[in-house]
């Protein structure tokens, strides 16, 4: 029962956090689009526009909740709510601190690779229950293109595990030294690639193409129901970040304790930075060749370093 | 596994058809194996509309035809009826023309290549290149108090003489212009991503662009030497020193850098037209109150953003033209979109027809 | 190319056209009756004339005017032909096996003075909707939402 309790209460943290942090993270990418694009950005409420989405968000909840005349209402209504559980429990194993995580269990990797996968099983739900050609187009794009970038994404994280010995995310903390830096550059780069291409961020965001797909899979959602899209990709973009911060980068390294959860945080938040940068500066892959790019190149390099990881292992 | 084509009803209402254009399309997977345009969402009937007007009357109709380009469609207009009421047009006016004309060349060029970004998703570059936008509209905000709908060339010469420091804003503005277009050319033309986008999409060769009566920049592209100011000049461009810039591929690539290039070589128009424009009239005189030409039909046509813009004016001698017909530039590139768009991919097919840089109250009219 | 020359070069080809070309507001016009017109055009097309620029119609009464504007890159000249159809049965061969330019204009001939283009390979409106009953740039069109012009001005 108490365990019950205590996952329930982390279950409201965590989507609390991500949550929160899809509000930081609206913001902050309306700050940086506008300082890429030769404006401001928001601006009027509050210091720097930074409670603008104090505004907003009570516009998203009164706004009128449409659903389209031929959608499949049940699907329709519950789709987006299955597309965003998945990425919030993906929060539970990232290790925040030395030994620390909301759920740290011995297969936390596999737990963060697989789990949010489900939500593409949600994107299709929810193109398809739109009866709407333009969403099944998104659909189906976003199927392929995250089917396929499981692929590298997972065999990105692999050499990580090999290093430890272990696929709890915390041993991975504590097993962490610097020299991993250099040694696995080129998996953080093909993780931070393919997990962009996993959460359909620019320049991979052919699923909601704006200008041919006008929003893809989410182009009959309005309100609350397209907040809740908006706010699984955020939180998509945070886990992912606070993930590659705990394990590429060494969580709190080169400190410890409160101050370790602080610096943890603030990779994270250049990390996220980075996605955006990336897609506000580059424009958008067409779908076959980011299939192309995700087999002939990722793949490859991924098995690459692999490779190396394999090898030098035994002399560490 | 039985597979069947999927039919896609583009527009007339979406993001990226550049105006109220509607696409039926056929898919095979993304693949396009038929694309038929469905135009005429925004015909209000200009042409009917003339009939009813006086000559002067008219010019405000003529700017709703190419709302990215207004004072072309003024200036061809215009030059028509001069053709044909035989008006003498001062020489200042018509350096105040062909320096309005060519800013117009960069507001509607930034507008060709920003929505080319914005159609690849390089929304920052397609910012960038309305920042450049911005800028001449602020001019010709100065110059005649309107945006977009400028009513500023009038039959006989322009309506404003150049507002003080007009000169001295344009030179600033030229100067820091062709920086920008680098920028963008480094931004978005050098961007890898942008490259495998645009080279080798929507292959038009010469042959076929002729034939289809394509013109401008979309038929440039493709190599057609073809340029009016040069070719067929008319106004002051004979004095001017510039070069045509030309495609070699015929793809959305050379078709959306050319805009590039022209609007430098418009610079350079500007340029040498400000150090010689000299003061005097700016309107011919003598002109009646109530322009009424003899019977007879007279054509011109210029240069404009998008290629060859003529209009035809019939008189019967009454102050209302009798028939007015615009060809327009926009409606004939658009007419090639079926040839150009097939076998390419749908993410594709919005960019060629981007790339054409179809205005649909010109295609529509 | 002067237009002088081009009205010889015509000239040479059609000796008894050549009264019926002229030259006004700085631009050479040839009429052409009706059943040669295609020809005609053809052969302006083997001397140069490699653009079509337009086709468009005037509304002449008795008659519709169709009027080709044709633009040479080679010769650096443009020319009018002209040809009179009669509105009884407003019927002319199709250009479109000449120039595809001719595709979509002649449909907007067709959809806007009611000229059939015969030999047109889609002949369809194209700005009006489909259903749209009348021809609005024929003189004689009626439609209970055209405001009437007040007489004073």
């Amino acid at each position: 029962m108490t365990s019950f309790l205590l996952g329930a209460l982390w279950g409201v943290v965590g989507v609390v956090v991500i949550a929160g942090g899809a509000v930081i993270g609206v913001w902050w990418e309306r700050k940086v689009a506008g300082r890429i694009q030769l404006r401001y950005g928001p601006q009027q409420i509050g210091p720097a526009g930074s409670l603008q989405m104090l505004a907003d968000v009570p516009k998203l909840l009164f706004k009128e909740d449409v659903v389209p005349s031929g959608a499949d209402k049940p699907l329709f209504k519950y789709a987006p709510l299955v597309v965003f559980a998945p990425v919030a429990a993906a929060i539970a194993v990232i290790p925040f601190a030395k030994g620390w995580a909301m759920f740290d269990t011995a297969v936390g990797v596999l737990f963060f690779l697989a789990v949010p996968s489900i939500e593409v099983v949600a994107i299709l739900v929810a193109a398809w229950a739109q009866r709407n050609t333009y969403s099944a187009l998104g659909g189906l794009r976003a199927a392929s293109q995250m089917i396929a970038y499981e692929v590298p994404r997972a065999l990105s994280v692999a050499p990580l595990v090999l290093l430890a010995g272990s696929l709890r995310p915390t041993d991975l903390v504590a097993a962490w030294r610097w020299w991993w830096v250099p040694l696995l550059a080129l998996a953080f780069l093909i993780y931070l690639i393919s997990s962009i291409a996993e959460m359909n961020r620019g320049p991979f965001d052919l699923p909601e193409a704006e200008s041919e797909l006008v929003a893809g899979y989410f182009a009959d959602y309005s309100g609350m129901r397209w907040a809740i899209f908006m706010m699984a990709e955020y939180g998509a973009i945070i886990t992912t970040s606070l993930f590659a911060a705990a394990t590429f980068l060494g969580a709190g390294w080169p400190f410890d304790g409160a101050l370790g959860v602080v610096a943890l945080i603030v990779k994270a938040a250049a990390l996220v930075t980075l996605v955006m940068w990336t897609k506000w500066t580059l424009p958008r892959i067409r779908q076959d060749q980011l299939l192309r790019f995700c087999w002939t190149v990722l793949v490859p390099a991924a098995l690459v370093q692999l490779a190396i990881v394999g090898v030098v292992l035994p002399w560490l | 596994m039985a597979t069947e084509e999927l039919t896609l009803n583009i527009g007339p209402s979406h993001p990226s058809t550049h105006g109220v254009c509607r696409l039926v399309v056929r898919l095979d997977g993304e693949i396009v194996t038929h694309v038929e345009p469905v135009i005429g969402h925004l015909h209000r009937g200009i042409e009917k509309i003339a009939e009813n007007r006086t000559y002067l009357q008219v010019v405000p109709l003529t700017d709703r035809l190419d709302y990215v380009g207004s004072m072309y469609a003024n200036w061809a207009y215009c030059r028509a009826v001069e053709r044909l009421a035989g008006i003498r047009v001062p020489e200042r006016a018509e350096y105040i023309r062909v320096i309005v004309c060519e800013l117009q060349r960069i507001a509607s060029h930034m507008m060709g290549i920003g929505s080319s970004a914005a159609d690849t998703g390089a929304t920052s570059a397609f910012l960038y290149a309305f920042d450049q936008r911005e800028k001449v509209i602020d001019l010709f905000e100065a110059l005649c108090g309107a945006r977009l709908t400028y009513n500023y060339v009038r039959p006989g010469g322009v309506a404003f003489e150049l507002p003080d420091g007009w000169i001295e804003q344009c030179r600033a503005f030229i100067e820091q212009h062709p920086s920008a277009m680098l920028t963008i050319d480094e931004f978005f033309f050098g961007n890898a991503i942008a490259r495998v986008r645009l080279k080798g999409i929507g292959v038009l060769d010469a042959d076929t662009a002729v034939a289809w009566g394509v013109s401008g920049p979309a038929a440039r592209g493709s190599g057609v030497d073809w340029d009016l100011r040069r070719d067929d000049p008319y106004s002051v461009y004979p004095r001017f020193d510039f070069d045509v810039p030309l495609g070699s591929n015929g793809d959305c690539f050379d078709r959306a850098r050319i805009r590039l290039w022209e609007c430098i070589e418009s610079c350079r128009i500007i340029e040498q037209a400000l150090d010689q424009i000299e003061p005097g009239p700016i309107m011919a005189e003598g002109l009646p109150r109530l322009l009424a030409p003899r019977p007879g039909d007279a054509y011109d046509h210029i240069e404009s953003a998008r290629g060859s813009l003529g209009v035809y004016v019939v008189s019967d001698g009454s102050p209302r033209p009798y028939r007015m017909k615009v060809r327009s530039p926009a409606f004939c590139n658009l007419a090639v979109l079926p040839e150009i768009a097939v076998g390419y991919t749908l993410s594709d097919l919005l960019v060629i027809l981007g790339s054409l840089d179809p205005v649909f109250g010109e295609v529509d009219r | 190319m002067r237009i002088e020359e081009l009205r010889e070069r015509v000239c040479a080809m059609y000796p008894d056209l050549c009264p019926l070309f002229s030259i006004e507001f700085g631009d050479g016009t040839i009429a052409v009756p009706l059943e040669r017109i295609h020809s005609a055009l053809a052969d302006l097309k083997d001397m140069g004339f490699d653009r079509l620029g337009m086709v468009t119609a005037v509304d002449r009464g008795e008659d519709f005017e169709l009027v080709y504007r044709l633009q040479s890159r080679t010769l650096r000249a443009g020319m009018f032909v002209k040809t009179m159809v009669p509105r009884s049965d407003p019927k002319i061969p199709s250009v479109c096996d000449l120039w595809p330019a001719a595709n979509w204009q002649e449909r907007e001939v067709y959809d806007l003075f009611g000229v059939v283009f015969e030999g047109h390979p889609d002949l369809r409106r194209i700005l009006l909707p489909d259903d749209w009953v009348g021809h609005p740039l024929r003189k004689d069109y009626q439609d209970e939402r055209i405001i009437r012009r007040p007489d004073y001005i």
